[in-house]
């Protein structure tokens, strides 16, 4: 099922060979002497257009891994390159903000991006209209369902027009079915702008489904265990045979990993 | 981008597009209707005016009763009486205003002040820890007691009443704004970042707008501790150039032993004070925290 897959051609426009390059990087958090070493001699590119997931345990260091490469935070050592310029964030909780309405949201990101006022507006009524919810304008985020709320944070991602956009288990919190329509919502999207993008998960199934490469992350301290390429055709489905029998050969990986923990 | 592009799916886009609007639709919470102005009347102003005609009542029994001589205890009417009085002389709105007047410019200035003096001290670390616990301190310190030192500094004159003013509602002003700032969700100062907000500009689309029901807060707090402030002030700086303010009144009244009085300007006093919290303030803390939906609707 893993079958070998032709990196999509990147269909002009990105001169580089990447969109993000992590080159031997490690993570440390704590005071010298005592020391917990997160992410351990990472190394990992994602291609222009391509979509990489990324699993691992809980804590494993797939959030710490996302925020250096967000350049939230510095990494203790390796270099990150990001030639497309400040990635875009999508993380867990929506992060929208509630003093503005969804579409002030989307034209705050346009306006710190510098586009101009008179071209926020029809902006953000487009990226509106590409995640699917024309009316939504002027809604209060506490009016939002959590699945629109996780589409508005989609779309304001997007209003950065950032070649590589990292996603932090931005589905996790939400139902089943909610989660499959973002699932071909993000798929759809993904093709129309060919966004780079860098999702974390733990959830096997999502990855598979949503992924042209999986790459697992063991734990304490993170290292990169082993990578599948997907060669599934999109549109996929998340109850696809072929899906679910990748997932149980990750799935099967990942539990050997953790096990390995138990023994030591 | 990808490999696949123009297969046709298994969910039809339409079926898709069906399926996400069922999901906004059943997941939406509708938005809550105005309650009647009937019921609003009787859930919102009918108890208060109950609450004031008993305190009333009451007065006029323990009046009646005569615990206490007329002098020492009038009657709610003789109190009317002085209201009637000072509304026949023209006066009533005069001393009014030119208490309100000094409580707001007082407010004004204390605001212009507190709050970049709250900021500074909310955001660098050194600042805070310098100033601080004075500023959390100067809380709790009776505004009063500053009235003779500002006599001392400015004698029987505006200054004074603006200084005791100032340092009774600047530093609950400040405080505000810190914990405003402290309670800030660290993720939205994370998303404003990466979405590129730094300096100047991040305080301005961030910062401020997430402090904001904290600093709303604060100045309400900031108004009732000039207010206050106004009248320890008023009560004690007097002089024929002064005016006369609701505290300089109510002295005026007690060295006549005009008990009705006194009892007239205190109840004034209170009045303006709920006045503006309730005409002003309480209205906008609502609305900021209503259109956040930190405030739910109650049935
Ligand atoms: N700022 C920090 N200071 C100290 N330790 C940290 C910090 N941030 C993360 N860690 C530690 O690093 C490890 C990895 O955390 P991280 O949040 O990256 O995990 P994760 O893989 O995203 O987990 P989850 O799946 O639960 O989100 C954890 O053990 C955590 O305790
Ligand atoms: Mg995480």
């Amino acid at each position: 099922m893993a079958l070998a897959l032709d990196k999509p051609g990147s269909d002009g426009g990105t001169e580089t060979e990447f969109a993000v390059r992590l080159d031997h990087v490690s993570k440390s958090f704590g005071r010298p002497g005592k020391q917990q070493l997160v992410l351990d001699d990472i190394s990992l590119d994602v291609a222009p257009g391509e979509f990489v997931t990324l699993i691992g345990a809980s804590g494993c260091g797939k959030s710490t891994l996302l925020n250096l490469t967000a350049g939230l935070d510095a990494a203790s050592a390796g270099t990150i390159a990001v030639p497309g310029g400040r990635p875009a964030l999508m993380f867990q909780e929506h992060a929208l903000f509630p003093w503005l309405t969804a579409g002030r949201n989307i034209e705050l990101a346009l306006r710190l991006r510098g586009v101009p006022k008179n071209e926020r507006g029809p902006e953000a009524e487009r990226l509106l209209t590409l995640v699917r919810l024309t009316g939504a304008y002027g809604k209060r985020v506490h009016e939002l369902s959590g699945g629109m709320r996780q589409r508005v944070a989609l779309a304001r991602a997007l209003a950065q027009d950032s070649r590589l956009l990292l996603m932090d288990e931005p589905f996790a919190a939400l139902d089943a079915i909610t989660r499959d329509v973002l699932h071909e919502e993000l798929t759809r999207i993904w093709n129309e702008t060919g966004v780079s993008v860098l999702f974390v998960t733990h959830n096997v199934r999502e990855a598979v489904r949503l992924a042209q490469r999986v790459i697992l992350l063991s734990s304490r301290p993170g290292r990169i265990v082993h990578e599948w390429r997907v060669g599934i055709d999109q549109p996929r489905r998340i109850e696809d045979a072929e899906v679910s029998a990748l997932s149980v050969e990750i799935t099967e990986r990942l539990r050997e990993e953790i096990r390995r923990h138990g023994q030591q | 981008m990808a490999s696949s592009e123009t297969q046709p799916g298994r969910t039809g886009t339409a079926d898709l597009a069906g399926l996400e609007a069922g999901l906004d639709a059943l997941e939406t919470k509708e938005a809550a209707e105005r309650l009647p102005v009937g019921r609003i009347l009787v859930t919102k102003v009918l108890p208060p005016i109950v609450a004031i005609g008993l305190v009333l009542a009451i007065w006029q029994l323990v009046y009646v009763a005569e615990v206490q001589p007329d002098y020492l205890l009038p009657s709610p009417l003789d109190v009317g009486d002085e209201f009637a009085e000072m509304w026949r002389q023209g006066t009533l709105f005069e001393y009014i205003w030119t208490s309100v007047s000094r409580g707001i410019l007082g407010f004004l200035i204390a605001v212009t002040v507190g709050t970049p003096l709250g900021l500074v001290v909310a955001r660098v670390k050194l600042v805070r820890a310098a100033i601080g616990p004075v500023l959390t301190g100067l809380q709790s310190l009776p505004s009063i007691a500053w009235v003779p030192a500002a006599i001392i500094w400015f004698g029987l004159t505006n200054g004074t009443i603006y200084a005791v003013v100032l340092l009774g509602a600047v530093p609950s002003i400040a405080n505000g704004i810190v914990s405003g700032v402290d309670q800030i969700p660290p993720l939205y100062l994370r998303a404003g970042r990466m979405l590129g907000a730094r300096g100047l500009t991040s305080v301005r689309h961030v910062l401020l707008p997430a402090a904001l029901p904290g600093y709303l807060a604060g100045l309400k707090q900031g108004w009732a501790f000039s207010w206050r402030s106004l009248m320890a002030a008023e009560l004690i700086v007097q002089s024929p150039s002064l005016g006369t303010g609701l505290g300089q009144l109510m002295e005026g009244f007690r060295t006549m032993q005009n008990m009705s009085g006194v009892l007239a300007t205190i109840i004034l006093i209170l009045v303006v004070g709920v006045a503006i919290d309730l005409l002003f303030f309480s209205p906008l803390e609502r609305r900021v925290l209503r259109s956040r939906g930190l405030l739910a609707r109650v049935a």
